[in-house]
């Protein structure tokens, strides 16, 4: 078990190494940097340009060096927790941010609760009862959720949670709670806002995890094992519950794996419509503006937490599964 | 009669009729026809059975035939403006007037101005309906940006306007938009879809055929690729893409982009299966007589699952139309006056337009139903590649 933490945890930080590498070329493709950009703005605004004072910007970033070097210093930086600076905001990054990367671990983390909480029972019923009119109301409901840009379900959601419940439009808290320092009240109203994002969020990634929940165990359900268990006078649900569920709740869990990239990029634009205080909207204006370092952050703690994720399912899956304990793969 | 020689012997009897050879084989006309036909058109027959994929597949062509015939389905332009109509909500289409029927009409609009809210208001005036033509001369407009034309199959009626979507800001038809939007919607995953079916053949294909070291990191490069969110990168990518590029130019890049990420999925499939094929034995064959591997890759291994491949394709078209629509909808994709799903999207973006003008939210009925269609036609395709079972 120890050894096998070991080689993810290795794994996890190679893998982290090459996303960093492909991030920082990324937010390094457009064409000029940060300065060019503003020196065409000043250009157009017909403020004059001190040349001096370009240069001087450039030596501060250090955007004269070369790629590799400007990278290295990059990613030193990462690992030691400075992120780099805000050409935008004229700040550290990490000031710019905030507690923005901390909602938006809240709220992945809530819909992915939300998706495993609500999915499993309902895709057990599913294939309990396959092709019964609710089995095909589920499917018909699921592959609605699959197909709705998960945009424009956040902007209907917020206007009947306004209109229905007098939910504020916008925003994690309602807004006298914005600056305050965290108490109860605080909390509970993170809760009354957090439903809506977490409910749009979670709704493709719910669809697709009931559809494979319903397969795996239809599978299951058709080996010669339950036959028996039925014919040694098992009762149904204890049946179910004992042998078939714990099959099928292992590529469940594995599959975090595709669920957890899929919320992520959920969580960016539903928070973007919403003005959640995350990194979506940010991300954005990040990206418009050129602001390569800021926009990096937030590319790369949207990795991590996907990167993160996967680790803790796959030490969650070696816990339920000697298979994988003993033999150091997942078997699928 | 017993043996001359040996008493003990049994006799043995030979069939006085004439040999011939498959007469047991003898097929009725239908096993033959089934026996006989070729592996796509046993596809076609286990296609068809899948009611559901073939409405999507009919479903499909439709809007692929809308997407080809826009300026001849569209009533209006796609820049035709009216401004004494902005925001204008949707006409009902009526048959009947007055208790006598009159053929698809419209009530044209009355426009007059709320002064406490400054706001148009649009009343239906009952008195005046006015027809509806058909295989019209209208708007002009120029097919494919090629040949000059105004025959349309729906107009407006004369003197009066037709908004049965709705209107936009700027007074512009809603449905005529829509329709042209499925020509840039539509093809942007025909498109994307092709570069990544192009780069998962080919790097999936050499994983699989030539194993080893190349295998190896192809496997890391996709695991990569998959543990990244798709669509931030989506956002950096298109970011990046130069502002001053033509719209034309803008949209080749954003399906360049879907492509480009898209890869992993199909090549994962296609190393799979040739790891699979390649042991087998007429691919053993065709490498002892000394075929290089792009032939025996190419002639042998392809075909055998190229079906599953066109319905792994089908069924990760929806992502890349979802895809745009998020990336056009977020301000990083297409521009108008390139029109898509997306960029109409865009324009709903406050939750004002939810409240007030509803109907620019109509654009998200055609990407449901793609979607979906989409959806279904690869479950059918996927059930019927391997008729053999």
């Amino acid at each position: 078990m120890f050894a096998y933490m070991i080689r993810r945890l290795v794994t996890m930080a190679l893998t982290l190494l090459a996303i960093s590498f492909l991030v920082f070329v990324i937010i390094q493709l457009p064409p000029g940097d940060y300065v060019t950009t503003q020196i065409e703005e000043m250009i157009a605004q017909g403020t004059a340009i001190d040349a001096k004072r370009a240069e001087f910007l450039r030596e501060e970033y250090g955007l004269n060096q070369p790629f590799i070097y400007q990278y290295a210093t990059w990613v030193w930086g990462l690992v030691h927790g400075d992120l780099g600076y805000s050409f935008e905001h004229n700040l550290p990054v990490a000031d710019v941010v905030g507690d923005r990367l901390f909602f938006t671990m809240v709220l992945n983390v809530a819909t992915v609760i939300f998706i495993y909480a609500v999915s499993f029972p309902i895709g057990a019923y599913s294939a309990t009862h396959q092709y019964s009119w609710n089995d095909h109301g589920i499917t018909f409901l699921g592959l609605l959720g699959l197909a709705t840009p998960n945009f424009l379900l956040a902007l209907i959601l917020m206007y009947f949670a306004n209109v229905w419940f007098g939910t504020s439009i916008g925003g994690l808290m309602d807004p006298i709670y914005q600056n305050q320092p965290w108490s109860f009240a605080k909390f509970g109203s993170v809760l009354a806002h957090l439903w809506v994002p977490v409910l749009v969020i979670g709704t493709s990634g719910t669809a697709g995890m009931i559809r494979r929940l319903r397969a795996n165990l239809l599978d299951e359900l058709q080996k010669q094992y339950v036959d028996t268990g039925r014919a040694k006078g098992l009762p149904e649900g204890r049946l179910l519950r004992k042998y078939p569920l714990r099959m099928a709740l292992n590529p469940f869990i594995a599959d975090i794996g595709s669920l957890l990239p899929q919320i992520i990029s959920g969580s960016v634009i539903v928070s973007f419509v919403m003005s959640l205080p995350t990194t979506g909207p940010m991300l954005l204006d990040a990206l418009q503006s050129q602001d390569m370092y800021l926009a990096g952050s937030f590319l790369m703690f949207l990795a991590l937490l996907v990167v993160v994720g996967m680790f803790l399912s796959d030490i969650l899956l070696a816990i339920l599964d000697p298979r994988i304990r003993l033999e150091g793969t997942v078997g699928q | 009669m017993t043996h001359p020689t040996d008493p003990d012997r049994l006799p043995h009897r030979v069939s006085e009729k004439p040999f011939v050879f498959d007469d047991e084989d003898a097929l009725t006309p239908e096993q033959e026809r089934y026996y006989m036909a070729s592996q796509w058109k046993m596809m076609w027959w286990r296609f068809k059975k899948h009611r559901i994929a073939v409405w999507a597949g009919a479903i499909l062509l439709v809007f692929y035939l809308v997407a080809a015939l826009v300026e001849v389905v569209a009533p209006y332009g796609l820049e035709t403006k009216n401004v004494r109509f902005k925001y204008a909500p949707p006409q009902a289409v009526h048959l009947f007037h007055e208790g006598s029927f009159y053929g698809p009409f419209v009530y044209p609009y009355k426009v007059t101005r709320n002064l406490e809210t400054m706001t148009r208001v649009f009343t239906p005036d009952t008195t005046k309906p006015s027809q509806i033509r058909f295989f019209c001369w209208g708007d002009k407009y120029r097919f494919w940006g090629l040949i000059k034309g105004s025959f349309h199959i729906i107009c407006p009626p004369e003197k009066s306007t037709m908004y049965l979507l709705g209107s936009d800001s700027l007074g512009r038809d809603m449905l005529s938009r829509v329709l042209y939007g499925t020509r840039i919607s539509l093809t942007v995953g025909l498109i994307g879809i092709t570069i990544s079916f192009l780069l998962g053949i080919s790097i999936g294909g050499a994983a699989g055929y030539f194993g080893g070291w190349v295998d190896k990191s192809v496997q890391r490069v996709i695991e990569i690729l998959r543990s990244l969110p798709e669509l931030p990168l989506w956002m950096a990518l298109s970011a990046a893409l130069p502002a001053n590029w033509s719209p034309i130019l803008v949209y080749f890049g954003i399906t360049v982009i879907l492509g480009l990420l898209d890869w992993p999925g199909l090549a994962r499939a296609v190393r799979s299966k040739l790891l699979a094929l390649r042991e087998e034995d007429f691919a053993v064959a065709a490498r002892l007589m000394g075929a290089p591997p792009k032939h025996i890759i190419g002639r042998h291994l392809l075909p055998n699952f190229m079906s599953h491949l066109i319905a792994s394709a089908t069924l990760s078209i929806p992502s890349m139309i979802l895809g745009e629509t998020a990336l056009s909808f977020l301000g990083l994709g297409l521009r108008p006056p390139v029109t898509s799903w997306g960029v109409l999207l865009a324009e709903a973006q406050n939750i004002n337009a939810v409240a007030l003008f509803p109907w620019l939210m109509i654009p998200m009925v055609p990407v449901i139903i793609v979607v979906l269609a989409f959806n279904f036609l690869g479950d059918g395709l996927r059930d019927a590649a391997d008729p053999y079972r």
